[in-house]
This record gives C-alpha cells, structure tokens and sequence, in this order.
C-alpha cells in the first residue's frame, strides 16, 4: 500500500471541515427559538406607559417584532426600510425598545416616523436578554400562531428583505 | 531609564484594562461571592465572543452579570443559571458547553483525534523497528 494513500485520505475528508469553518461567520448566533413560541413578555408601550404589549398580542398573524434603540447606529440605518415596509403594509412590525432612553426614543420616532404598531419599552434590557438579543438591530419573523420562523440581525436592507423574508413570508401565508 | 519608561506604560496599561468594569463585591457571603465569580468567568459575552462576561465591559455583559447576580439571590443553582443562559444564548454562551447529543463531536473529537495519532505513530515505529539496520554509521 502506498505510505501517501492514508494521509491524503485524512486531508481529504478534513477538507469539508474547512470550508465549512472558513464560511461560517462566528460572529453570528443562530437563535435559539427558531420553530418555537416566541418568549413570554409584557412590557409598557413607549408611547402610553399605562398601556401594556405581550406576547399574546403578536398572536394571529404574520408579525415582524424589531429589536431597536436610539444608541443603535443599525438601527438608524435600518429606520427608511421600516417606513417603507410600514407604508407598504406589508406585515404588523411590533417593536421592543431595548436599553434606551423614553425620551430620546419617542424624540426619534417623532422626527424619523413611527412604523411600529407599538413598541415595548424594555428599559432594562431583561426582555432583550429574553429574546436572546445580542446586539441591536435584530428583526425576528413570527407566523400566525406566534412561533419564531426567523431571525435577522444587523440593519435590514431592501436586498436582504427580498432575499431572506420575502419567501418565508410567502410560505406562511400560502 | 528605558526600563522605568517600560514600567510606566505597563502600569498606565494595566489602568486602563481595569477601568469599565464592575469589580465591586457583588455579594457580603464570600462563598456566594466565589461562586459568583466563577460563574461569569465562564460564561461568553455574546457581542465580545474572545472575552467572558467578567471581563467584558459591554453593556450586554453587565446585563448578564446583573441576571446572574439576581437568579443567585433567587436561590438558583449553577445548573439553573446555565439553563437559563443557554436557552437563550445557546452552548455557545458557555465556555465549557454541556455535554449533549449537539455538543457530542467537540467533547470527542480531541480523543479520537489522539487515539489516531497514537495508533498512527505506534505502528510507523513498530514498522521502523522492524527494519534491518543497515545504515552505515549504525552497522560499526
């Protein structure tokens, strides 16, 4: 048998392995709750602290929930394309105001436009840490029963929207 | 001289590194204290992955310290926090993930990888023994 044929068997079958880990952005962290009911919360609208939103309100029908905050420069970038879906009625996006400031938060949403139906306002970050957030923008993609299909994180574009929402979006609603 | 100049920036560095942090006493019960710090010296910050939450001053690291802090007083155990840390985050989020039918390869891959070599190397040597020594400078 030929001394190389051993080795280069092992290179060989190593080789997937790496590719894979070249791809592989560690830096992105798959949630944990896709295929599961989105998690339980019950936080105080931004807008009328006396009003509360929970889970039980993204029940129903297709809804995006957006992770924002005025601290958040994605979240600045992101803000035209939410209006934008917002005006195209496209799906219910609900909002969790993550670590941020009232003030400050009701200021960007009376200078930038408000596409939120409501936005919880989670003052210290627990709900955040619910949803297994890690940064901010993140945008989760719930189905009718309030179940997570999909998480994005970092700002939505028009390209991303068609490329990772639009499909699964048509799916659930079929 | 250069060695004082040497002296001066580590400690003006090491200022640095310390600052950001919360280092305070999170608990008066130096058992619970203990505990504590070995807790989130193993777990990761999510947004800094190279740095645990003990020493990542990341708000989201301080978010993760406070959790950890209140389901102590709750009376959680580590197995508890864990869970709770692992549900949301994932293995990831521990530095040394559970054991679970996910986690299976990253806890036995490094033993299969040294039974192979072993095997590899103890059978290249036997082979080598093997050999008739006829090497000149072996063969006096």
């Amino acid at each position: 048998m030929n001394r190389f044929l051993l080795p280069l068997i092992a290179v060989l079958l190593l080789i997937p392995f790496m590719i894979l880990g070249l791809r592989s952005d560690p830096s992105e962290l798959p949630s944990q709750y896709i295929g599961k009911p989105a998690p339980e919360f019950n936080l105080p609208t931004l807008k009328d602290p006396t009003r509360y939103i929970s889970t039980a309100d993204l029940r129903g029908q297709v809804s995006l929930v957006n992770i924002w905050a005025t601290w958040c420069a994605g979240c600045r970038a992101e803000h035209g394309f939410l209006m934008q879906l917002h005006k195209d009625q496209e799906v219910p996006i609900y909002a969790i105001n993550w670590r941020d400031n009232r003030d400050d938060a009701l200021k960007w949403l009376a200078q930038l436009g408000d596409p939120y139906v409501a936005s919880g306002f989670d003052a210290d970050g627990r709900v955040g840490i619910d949803w297994g957030a890690y940064g901010a923008p993140e945008t989760f993609l719930l189905n009718a029963d309030g179940h997570v299909v999909y998480r994005f994180t970092g700002p939505l574009s028009p390209a991303m929207w068609e490329q990772e929402f639009v499909p699964r979006i048509a799916e659930l609603e079929k | 001289m250069i060695s004082r100049v040497i002296l001066v920036l580590v400690l003006v560095l090491c200022a640095f590194s310390a600052s950001g942090i919360d280092t305070g006493k999170a608990f008066d019960d130096p058992e619970m204290q203990a505990r504590y710090e070995r807790l989130i010296a193993e777990v990761r910050c999510v947004t800094c992955q190279n740095q645990n939450i003990r020493d990542s001053n990341a708000f989201i690291a301080a978010d993760l310290r406070r959790e950890i802090r209140r389901l102590m007083s709750e009376g959680k155990n580590d197995a508890e926090i864990q869970d709770f840390l692992v549900t949301r985050y994932g293995d990831f989020v521990l530095y040394r993930p559970r054991f679970s039918g996910k986690t299976l390869a990253l806890w036995v891959a490094p033993f299969l990888l040294v039974l192979f070599g072993s095997v590899a190397i103890f059978r290249v040597v036997r082979h080598r023994m093997s050999l008739p020594i006829n090497d000149e400078g072996q063969a006096k």
